[in-house]
Parts: structure tokens; sequence; C-alpha cells
């Protein structure tokens, strides 16, 4: 995503720094004489927008249709159903072919556990088969494992589609260049702009949230392929070409196993994306945990929200660790004359202890199943504290909601829609001569004209508003925070490892903790986005601080600055451009979860998304994801191009 | 050696990196300066290449980085191809091949050893040593004797089943020196084997590699930026700067007579007496007066070995004799000690 800045480049004769005077001062001129021109000037006139709904809809229609491209799909869905079944059958015991299952609870938790210990020893089994114990005397196992059904099939197809693609474009550079801006799009797409066309060709329930999980997760694993095969040392391929391997061989035996690590990073990515879309495809009615904590929520049920949301983190925390230490794992040498038992001693101990419970489960029965009458459940002491926590900071939340209602939201909410458009778009052509030149002033513009054209001109002001109010908050919050982590080696450590693994808790569950104090309101959204693009901001503000040339920080010390001298006049300046691909990463959060807030109400994009969810309207749901995406990628264009021209300036990288 | 069979030929051999080489290598005379083709866009990273490596010698290719010694070998073995000339193996012509048959001769005929020794990371050490005969299709059993063997030869054994990072870099050169052996290549290249490793090792390794080719008697071409190594080791030493080869002579030759400035600077700092060899100094008595020693020296020692005999035994000239005890030539005594103590007027 990162563009070469263009400085030299002059239109007219004028420098790009006039340029982002006068389309400033245009800009400021269209404002203040908002009152005397036209009123095209200020909204997008009717000439200007296009049906491009329609067109999209006539499109899928001609070829589904026409083309007969729902008998394809029908094809592919009834193949994922019939794996969805097996694993269902075999997990939560649904009456399907095999007609084996379920596997005891016990069992599979043993493996789990096994797992985590081969990979990571003590903690992560701890870890792992401790999740499983959990959800297990929860109560939630069948829901946990309708959502882990999704999983164990998506992820296979995905990284498998992710290989293929991936290892093409690494080929072709053809390929790469067309699937590139693709790529680019789907990955700063909103979840529900997928949704819509899955539901029409698939229609709702598991099957097509399994599809969905699998075309939202398709995109890591190919950059990941990518990236992977691009980073083998040519040496190694020399001595695999020396070594008489051909073209396929080569590719077998000596790229794959060589890019191993960032393929396994990039399946990590593709089981988080899964878990993270097999959550919201509740919405398209796919059973499990999410499906249970959208009701939950819906009805703010907090007690139970909370064990539904501490069951998702821990399967978060369990995929992510392990598939992190599957992906950093070295191989290591058995001593001479090991044993078959001993080489294999994890599959050995894990054969004994699956025995072991699948037949203890028959004799002693919580060891197969834990009913819903035996369950355990802290549902109640949560529901007391949480309501004593409410009413002990009502008066602060209260201030915070009136406060940020009346004295933020509402007039910067009515400042943006109140600005015309015409000035917004040179403001954009303003910041992108300032930043990068003609290309990008040309880039900014396009995409919000684009975006114009659409006719959702005002509900974008307003998911632009409540990202911009959420990121700000979320920077008043993170920076000072990160910078005092960035004291020291423990505290930067700590912190860093609760940011990791935050960033790899679904979305959805920001949700939990804003419903609980806020209440179902603006707010609460604002919340939920300022508490998931905090993350980011805290994290890159750490690593930015942290990655100074130590060299430069001695040098500072012996000139004779104190802490807070080093920190501002040394490392802070130094370390801005990584902070700002964190401002990046925050805002492309905050586009994410503003449209997922939507469901707990929003009068912007999403709100629309939704509709356009409900009713099936694949038209105006590309068109508002692309909208989104758009959004996303011009932040994305400014930021990464202004970071990198940056550190081009300060000699880093 | 004029009896022995090329093994490889090359022929005005040209290499350029850029946008489009080869029209662009046609549309310039051939002595463009290297400074001018890189203002253009072009690196040229060998240039104007003639060079015949006869069966069963060792010669070294030694340069700075950068002057194209690297790229040179990897056209020797096609894994880039060339801009310009022709490079013949066994007399076939390299650019002709087309890619199964390169792979074939590959499998059978070359072994190549690397900087950063290239190992697979995910295989152990048997595995990696086996690697060549896995890919053209040997039997399970045949290949992991073979490999057994490989691994025995480098000194190895007992480490079978380490990878690759659990090995020291000396031990990972190892495994990269008996995968290049595995398939019996007749041509081994080795890209600067032992500069990756520490000086001890190194040294180490380079005795090593002395003994496997006294062994084995391959036809070897042998990259180094070490001029110290490439007189302890080669037949014949080509240096190369620029992308040109300087100067291809014997270390004696290279020595006694450096052909460009360029070469002389590298030979400065060395002790002359330890590379030349009385057979590199032979010269017929020009004058009937001259006194003969009575008795021959042999060939095959350096001058400083002599230097006792130079010192003791006053006489104009030494007969030669191989170790066969026929006579050669005729050492000149003055011209000796020149060498051993410096030009008489310093």
């Amino acid at each position: 995503m990162l563009e070469n800045p263009i400085k030299s480049d002059s239109l007219l004769g004028l420098s790009n720094i006039i340029w982002a005077y006068v389309f400033l001062a245009l800009s400021l001129v269209l404002v203040i004489s908002k009152g005397v021109l036209p009123e095209g000037i200020h909204r997008p006139p009717s000439f200007l927008v296009f049906p491009f709904a329609d067109w999209i809809n006539a499109f899928f229609v001609f070829i589904r249709d026409d083309l007969g491209l729902i008998h394809v799909s029908r094809a592919v869905s009834s193949g994922v159903e019939w794996l969805l079944d097996v694993t269902a059958n075999l997990l939560y015991g649904k009456h399907r072919w095999p007609r084996i299952g379920p596997i005891p609870w016990s069992a599979i938790a043993a493996t789990a556990f096994i797992i985590g210990y081969g990979l990571g020893g003590i903690r992560l089994s701890l870890i792992s088969g401790g999740t499983f114990v959990w959800i297990a005397l929860m109560g939630q196992w069948k829901w946990a494992m309708e959502t882990l059904s999704v999983i164990i099939v998506a992820t296979p197809i995905a990284v498998l589609i992710g290989l293929i693609f991936g290892t093409f474009a690494w080929r072709s550079r053809a390929f790469e260049r067309i699937l590139n801006p693709i790529l680019n799009l789907a990955q700063t797409m909103p979840h529900f702009a997928y949704m819509i066309p899955v539901v029409v060709f698939i229609g709702v329930g598991p099957k097509a949230g399994a599809i969905v999980t699998v075309i939202f997760a398709v995109p890591p694993m190919i950059r990941m392929t990518l990236l992977g095969l691009r980073s083998v040392s040519p040496e190694v391929i020399e001595g695999g070409k020396m070594s008489g391997s051909s073209g396929w061989q080569l590719l077998r035996f000596v790229r794959i196993p060589t890019a191993r690590t960032e393929i396994l990073i990039g399946v990590n990515q593709v089981i988080m994306q899964c878990l993270a879309m097999v959550v919201l495809a509740s919405f398209i009615g796919m059973p499990g945990l999410g499906q249970k904590l959208l009701q939950l929520l819906q009805s703010l049920k907090i007690g139970k929200s909370v064990e539904i949301g501490i069951s998702i983190v821990l399967i978060a925390i369990t995929l992510d660790r392990c598939t992190q230490a599957w992906a950093k794992r070295e191989p290591v040498h058995f001593p001479k004359g090991s044993s078959i038992l001993v080489r294999n001693k994890f599959l050995f101990v894990w054969l004994v202890l699956f025995v072991l419970f699948v037949i203890l489960g028959q004799f002693i029965p919580i060891l197969d199943q834990v009913k819903r009458n035996q369950a355990f459940s802290i549902s109640a002491p949560i529901e007391v504290g949480v309501d004593w926590l409410v009413i002990t900071l009502d008066p602060i939340t209260q201030w915070i909601r009136w406060f940020l209602i009346t004295w933020v939201l509402i007039p910067l909410r009515n400042f943006y829609l109140w600005v015309p458009f015409t000035a917004i778009l040179a403001l954009l052509a303003c910041f992108g001569f300032k930043i990068g030149g003609l290309r990008s002033a040309l880039i900014c513009t396009t995409f919000f004209t684009l975006i114009a054209m659409t006719g959702w001109w005002d509900r974008t002001m307003i998911t632009v508003y409540t990202v911009t109010v959420a990121v700000i908050i979320a920077a008043i919050i993170g920076f000072p925070l990160g910078m005092f982590a960035s004291f020291g080696e423990r505290s930067s450590k700590t912190v860093l490892l609760i940011c990791d693994t935050l960033q790899t808790f679904p979305s959805f569950i920001y949700l939990i903790p804003v419903v609980m104090l806020f209440g179902v309101n603006d707010v609460a959204v604002i919340g939920a986005v300022v508490l998931f693009a905090a993350v980011p901001l805290i994290r890159y503000t750490i690593e930015g601080l942290r990655n100074v040339d130590p060299q430069i920080i001695e040098a500072s010390q012996m000139s004779g600055a104190n802490k807070f001298q080093t920190l501002f006049k040394a490392r802070l300046p130094l370390a801005i451009p990584t902070i700002m691909v964190g401002v990046n990463q925050s805002v492309m959060f905050s586009l994410f979860m503003v449209i997922i807030a939507a469901f707990i109400g929003t009068q912007d994009l999403g709100q629309e998304m939704q509709r356009a969810l409900s009713f099936t309207d694949v038209g105006k749901g590309l068109v508002l994801g692309i909208i989104v995406s758009f959004i996303g990628l011009m932040v994305d264009h400014l930021i990464m191009t202004w970071s990198y021209s940056r550190k081009q300036i300060l000699g880093i990288q | 050696m004029t009896d022995s069979k090329t093994v490889i030929s090359c022929s005005n051999v040209w290499k350029l990196f850029g946008k489009n080489p080869s029209v662009y290598l046609n549309s310039i005379p051939e002595n463009t300066p290297y400074d001018k083709i890189a203002n253009d866009g072009y690196i040229t990273a060998v240039r104007q290449v003639s060079l015949n490596i006869v069966e069963g010698e060792m010669i070294v290719i030694m340069g700075l980085s950068g002057s194209g010694k690297s790229t040179l070998v990897r056209c020797f073995a096609r894994l880039l191809d060339i801009t310009k000339g022709n490079i013949w193996v066994d007399g076939e012509d390299l650019a002709k091949l087309s890619e199964t048959q390169l792979i074939e001769l590959r499998r059978k005929k070359m072994g190549m050893v690397f900087q950063n020794f290239g190992l697979l990371p995910h295989r152990n050490v048997l595995d990696n040593v086996a690697f060549p005969l896995e890919m053209r299709g040997q039997g399970v059993h045949e290949r992991r004797e073979r490999a057994l063997e490989m691994i025995e030869l480098v000194g190895l054994n007992g480490r079978e089943e380490y990878y690759p990072r659990e090995l020291s870099g000396g031990q990972q050169q190892r495994v990269g020196i008996a995968r290049s052996l595995a398939i019996e290549p007749d041509i081994w290249f080795l890209d600067e084997p032992f500069s990756a490793l520490d000086p001890l090792i190194r040294r180490e390794m380079q005795d090593e590699f002395l003994r496997l080719q006294e062994m084995l008697n391959k036809t070897i071409v042998f990259i180094t930026h070490d001029f110290d190594e490439a007189i302890r080791l080669a037949d014949r030493i080509a240096i190369m700067k620029d992308g040109a080869i300087e100067q291809c002579d014997t270390p004696d030759q290279i020595v006694l007579k450096p052909a460009t400035e360029y070469v002389s600077k590298f030979t400065l700092e060395i002790e002359k007496a330890r590379v030349v060899h009385a057979k590199g100094m032979l010269q017929n008595p020009t004058t009937e007066d001259t006194r003969i020693a009575d008795f021959a020296v042999s060939g095959e020692k350096t001058i400083q070995e002599l230097a006792r005999i130079l010192v003791n035994e006053d006489f104009d000239f030494y007969p030669v004799e191989n170790s066969d005890g026929k006579n050669l030539g005729f050492l000149n005594r003055k011209e000796a000690l020149e060498v051993l103590i410096g030009p008489a007027n310093a």
C-alpha cells in the first residue's frame, strides 16, 4: 500500500506547496461564502449522482441467473455444508454422517492440552486446555463447537486458496498487479459488505457463515504467501537449482518449506480473521457463540454476555498463541538412537489420553457432556458487580455522556454536515499537494468525488465524523499512555503484550464493556471505537519510541538531556513516522468498528449497511462497503506517503 | 597441461545488468569504459571474459566485492544467462541447452558450494546432503548410503540428524560441501566458501579442502576475495576488476610478473619467496662461462624452502628437476636471491 512520494513534479510551474495553499484558500472561500453560492456547491447535485447500486444489482442478477452462477455457488455450498456436517457431528453430535459423535468434551480438552504443551510448554497447555474446560463447565460447549466447526472447515480452504493465489501472484507480475488493488479494497471493506453477496448466492445459516469467512480470510494469506516466497534467500534457491531441482521441485521442496514461517504467520492471520468473521456472521444466521452474544447484548443481559465474551477471548488467545508458537518453532533433532516412542511422544500421549477420556466418558457422564442444568455460571456475581459499578460510576458516565453529546458530538456532527462538499474536496486536494504532490491530490479528490457521486455524502460525513472524534480521543488517551509505558523496559513489554492480546479479540467483544457502561447510544458507539482504535496507537507509540537507535539516545544523554528532554527532543521526532503508522491503523480499525457498532444505533453508513443486509440489497451494500474502503484507502495513502517521505528525510530505514 | 581436456571454455563473455542489456550491448562499441556504461544505467558484471579451464585444474577467481567474480561463476552454472559470448561445458554450448538438459547437467556433472551455505533450514544434515540425489530420483536407501558416505568424508559423522541452525558456521559449510559432492560432480564450483567463517576456522577448512581435492581431483572453480587464499589453493589465478579479467596465470607468474598496476597492488604485501616455486622461474643459461651447480633442486620447492642452498652454494645456475628426476631447466641464483631478499640495489 506504500507509494513513493513524488516531490519534484510541478503543475503549471507552481510548486506543490503553493498549490496546497491555493486549495486551502479555495476551501476557506467556499466555507465563508456558503450562503451566497448555489445549492450545487453545498451538496452533490443530482446530475452528479449515479445509480451505482442499481448497476451492480443488474450485474449480479445477470451473473446469478443468466450466467447460472447460482448453480455453481449452490454446488460449492453443498460441498461446504457436507464438511460442516461432518465436523458438527464429531464436535457436538449433529445427526449427520458419520454419526459417531459427539466426542466427549474431556477428550477434546485433552487434545487441546497436548497441542498447547507440544507447541509452547506447560503455560500454553494450561491456556489451551483451560479454555476448553472453561467452555464445558460454563455449559457453552455446543455454541463454541458450532463456532469452531466453521473455523476448522474454513481455515484450510482459505489457506489453500491463499497459497494458490499467492504463488500465482509471485510467478506473474502482471497477475500481482491486477490482484494488488483488489486486495487493498478487500482488506479495507467492512465485514458486512462481504455478507450481502454471500446471502444472495448462498442464503443464510452455517454454510453461508463458513463461505463468507473463507472469502474474508483469504487476502492476508495471499499477502503472506507472496511475502514468504519473496523472502527466501537467493543462495538457498541457487543451492536448490544446483542440486538439480526442476521448477516444480524447487517450489515444492525449497521455496515453500523455506518460507514456512511467513506462511504459518499467514495461517495465524487466517485463523484470527476467521474467528472475527464467524462471530459477526451471526448477523446472517450463523449459530454459535456470536449469535448468543448478539442476542444477549440486544437484551442487555450483561452477566451472560460477559461469560460468552470470556469464552470468545479465551478461544482467540488459544488459537493465536498456538499458531504463533507453531510458526516460530525451530526444528530440533532427537539424540541418536531415540526410539519411535520418544520421537513421537506427543502423538502417543495424546492417543492414550484421548482413548482414555473417550472410554471414561462412557461411564462418567459428566466427562462426556456437561448438561445445561449442571453447568456453572458466574453471571449472577458479574451482574451484581456490574450493577454496582454502573451505579457507582453513574455520575461520571452521565457527565461524560452529557458533555460529549452536547459539547462535542452534536456540534461537530452539525459542522461536518454543514461544510460544503466542494470545500472538503478542496481541502483534500490541499492535503494531497502538501504531502505527496499532484498524484496524491488526484488520488484523494478522486476517492471523495466518487463517494459524492454515490449520493451517500451525508452518511459518509457522519461516519467520518465518528471516526475523527474516536481517533482523537484514542490519541488523547493512547499517546501519553504509550509514552509513559515506553520509559521502562518492563512496562513496555507488559503493555505491548496486553496490546497484542487485545488485538486478537474479535471486534465484537469491544461492545460488551461500553454497552455495560453507557447503554445503547451514540456515546457507547464512540466508546467502542475509541477502545478498539487506542490499541494500535499505544502499540506503535511504544514501538516507535523504543526502537530509536540507542546511539542517538546515548548521544542526547551525554549532551546532558534529562528524561523528558530525551523524550521530546530525541525520541519523539524520530518515532513520529512509526507512530503515524499506528494512527493509520487506528483509523482503519475505527472504520471497521464504526460499521459493526451500527447495530447499537448509529445513523451513518453502518446503519444503511445493516438495512442493505436485511433487504439483501447487494448493490447498496457493495456501494456502501466501497465507500468505507475508499475513506480507508485515502487515509492510508496520505499517512503512509507522509510517513515514508519523513523516514527518508530522517534517513531511517 | 596442454594434453588435458578443456572442461569449461568461454569466449568473449559479457554479462550486463539493467533494463534491456542485450539491445544496449549491441549498440555500444566493445571498448566502452565501465563508467560510461554505468552512467547509461547498466552494471557491467562480466566483461569480455575468455577463459579455458582444463580437467583436474583448480582455477581461483579473485577479485574485490563487485568485481563480477560471483556473477561469472553463476554464468558457468547458468544460474544466470549471459548477455553476449559463448560458454561451452564439455563441448556443449551452455546457452543452447533446454531447461531439462540444463537440469540434467547439474544433476550429473556440477556441484556448487555457497558463501552463506544455502542449506535448507527444514531438513537435517542427512536430508540436506541427500537432497541432490532425491532430486534426481534415487531411492531412499541408496541416497541414504551415499549421503552417509559424504558426511563421513567431511567429518560430520554423528550429526546426521542435526538441523542447520544447530550447527556452527564451519560445520554448516561442511554440510554444503558434502551436498555439492553427493552426486560425484566433475566440475565443482565454490563461491567464497570460507568467507563467512572466522579466520581460524577458515584456515582449518582450507586444509580440509586441500585434502579433499587431493583425494577427488576434480575440476574446480574457486571464488575468493582473499589473495592469500587464492595463492594458497590455486593452480591458476584469474584476477578480476570491473568485470574483466586483468590477468590469468599461475601464482608464481602473478607474483613475479604482475600484468597490470592493479594486480601488482595485491602482490605488494605478499612474501614472494613463499609463493614462487623453482619451476616457476626456469631459465636457460645465456653464456658459456656460467657456473652450473653439480646437483639439482626440486621444482616443487619454493624459493623460501631453497633459501639455505641459495645462500650457501655459490653457483650462477642450479638445474631444476621434477619429482621423477627429469630436468626441467635452470634456476638463476641472482634472480632467486632477489625474490628472497629484494632487489640488489635496494
